[in-house]
């Protein structure tokens, strides 16, 4: 049944981990700290081979996946802060990536250019106009007066 | 008009149905209240949501976008032709004016369909929060300053403030939503499901197998392979390889559902289909679609041990379980595309 391929594949998960195959009892239940206690559905077969939604509360490897994409916000937010208390950034590049957001993303959400974002990253933040401030401050939710401070 | 102290209103017909996919449970949901009864993965296999997509050159935060479904707001839109739904929809300029518009549709006792940023919804898990602009829920009153909303990918209706809401229908960007609200204007009582199921799926499988670019389909799951294979040489230090994967896998599990999860949605609806239509060879497709995303969670778990730096897992490795996905959808496809409905 299998090709060669594929049976590498098997082997080597069957050996990993156990089966795999999506049957309603094998609907992982792992309790994933980034759903926070919330449950999603999925798709999955009974004994009878009749597809049902089953509520789970994640599975491992989402968790991984998706603490890597938070934690390298985070890393980068570290690293921003740094170059800001030393005063080679704005606390702007901060609060951005504190926000998940990054240069793309924040240009897209204040319809700005990536090349002025990027130098605007660089500038103190009262060079900037009013106008400015306000759609940065929009654009992170942030207040006014929030925007220059550091933790 | 309603004022602040008296704008209670609750649409209590309406029932809440936990989903797996946003836009295809928003959808349903929508649907059932308005008198036509569809399953969520009906919903999903009718508006032909499946598919697979790699491109190289759209960056999503830095990284190839590949997605596992059809463009955000496919599902909305090809209701009218799958299902005879004509669906409207309306987007605003000016956040007041959306919100004022959403408060007259629950006045008048309607349940609508919206578009959000995920970001912006205070209700959501923290560390599920991110920049995706194109979530879909449903809302069906007002209490006070809070929304009601039915967001389909939670297991219990919640409740938004107004401020929340506004800030995430309104946000610029990628998918940016300008407020859209949808609801049925009319629902038929009959679909003529056996017409609409084969119409659905022949489109789902000429995107699958035909089409003439190497991102898109079958060949878009063999082509990443390819590129999983070449990464090793594109990173010095590995970091954006494990990057790469870990978005792929992300966007495969997490991002409203995913590859693996599609994959089991498009498979109980062609269960559902060979019950409604009496054609056995659907419910085989059926079961290779299941093998297929049995396969995607191989590749899923392999990536995440990849991510994990395990020694013993290999970027080969990832590629060739990629390569049994693509061989499985194939198969399901081949066999789909023979069946005359």
């Amino acid at each position: 049944m299998f090709c060669t391929r594929e049976w590498a594949v098997h082997q080597l998960i069957y050996a990993a981990n156990g089966c795999v195959a999506m049957e309603k009892k094998d609907v992982p239940q792992d309790s994933n700290a980034t759903l926070d206690g919330a449950r999603k559905v999925v798709y999955a077969v009974d004994e009878d081979g009749k597809y049902n939604a089953v509520a789970t509360t994640g599975w491992a490897v989402e968790e991984v996946v998706t603490s890597m994409a938070v934690d390298h916000y985070t890393y980068l937010a570290q690293e921003a802060l740094l170059r800001a208390r030393r005063g080679e950034s704005s606390p702007l590049e901060y609060h951005m990536f504190t926000r998940r957001l990054n240069v793309v993303t924040l240009a897209q959400a204040t319809g700005k250019f990536q090349w002025l974002v990027k130098r605007h990253l660089k500038q103190p933040i009262d060079q900037l106009s009013p106008k400015t401030v306000r759609r940065y401050a929009e654009a992170l939710g942030m207040e006014l007066s929030d925007l220059s401070r550091l933790p | 008009m309603i004022t602040a102290e008296s704008s209670i209103t609750v649409n209590s017909d309406y029932v809440h149905r936990h989903a797996a996919h946003c836009e295809s449970g928003a959808v349903s949901s929508l649907l059932r209240h308005y008198g036509l009864d569809m399953s969520e993965a009906m919903t999903f296999g009718l508006s032909s949501a499946l598919i697979f997509a790699h491109f190289p050159f759209v960056k999503v935060e830095g990284f190839p976008l590949t997605a596992y479904r059809a463009m955000p707001g496919a599902i909305v839109k090809s209701t009218a032709r799958s299902m005879g739904v004509r669906m409207h929809r309306e987007r605003f300029r000016d956040p007041q004016a959306g919100t004022a518009r959403l408060n007259e549709l629950l006045a008048q006792g309607r349940v609508v369909g919206m578009q959000a940023s995920v970001y912006w919804l205070p209700y959501f898990p923290p560390n599920m929060r991110f920049h995706f602009n194109a979530h879909n829920m449903v809302a069906y009153g007002r209490e006070g300053d809070d929304y009601l909303i039915s967001d389909p990918i939670a297991e219990h209706p919640v409740t938004c403030p107004a401020a929340d809401l506004q800030k995430a229908r309104f946000v610029k960007g990628m998918f940016a939503p300008k407020g859209l609200l949808y609801y049925p204007l009319d629902t038929p009582s009959e679909v003529d499901l056996g017409k609409a199921v084969a119409r659905a799926i022949k489109k789902t499988t000429f995107v699958m197998l035909n089409t003439p670019l190497p991102f898109v389909g079958v060949r878009g799951i063999r082509y990443l392979a390819k590129r999983i294979r070449g990464l090793a040489l594109k990173s010095s230090d590995g970091r954006y390889a494990l990057l790469f994967i870990a978005t792929i896998v992300r966007m495969q599990e997490e991002i409203g559902t995913g590859g693996g999860g599609f994959r089991f949605i498009y498979a109980s609806f062609l269960q559902e289909a060979a019950e409604k239509t009496g054609e056995s060879r659907l419910q085989e497709a059926s079961e290779l679609m299941t093998s297929s995303g049995d396969a995607w969670r191989e590749f899923a778990l392999l990536g995440a041990r990849f991510c994990k730096k395990k020694p013993d897992v290999t970027l080969d490795q990832l590629a060739d379980a990629l390569l049994v996905c693509a061989d499985y959808e194939a198969n399901a496809f081949r066999l789909l595309r023979a069946i005359r409905l």
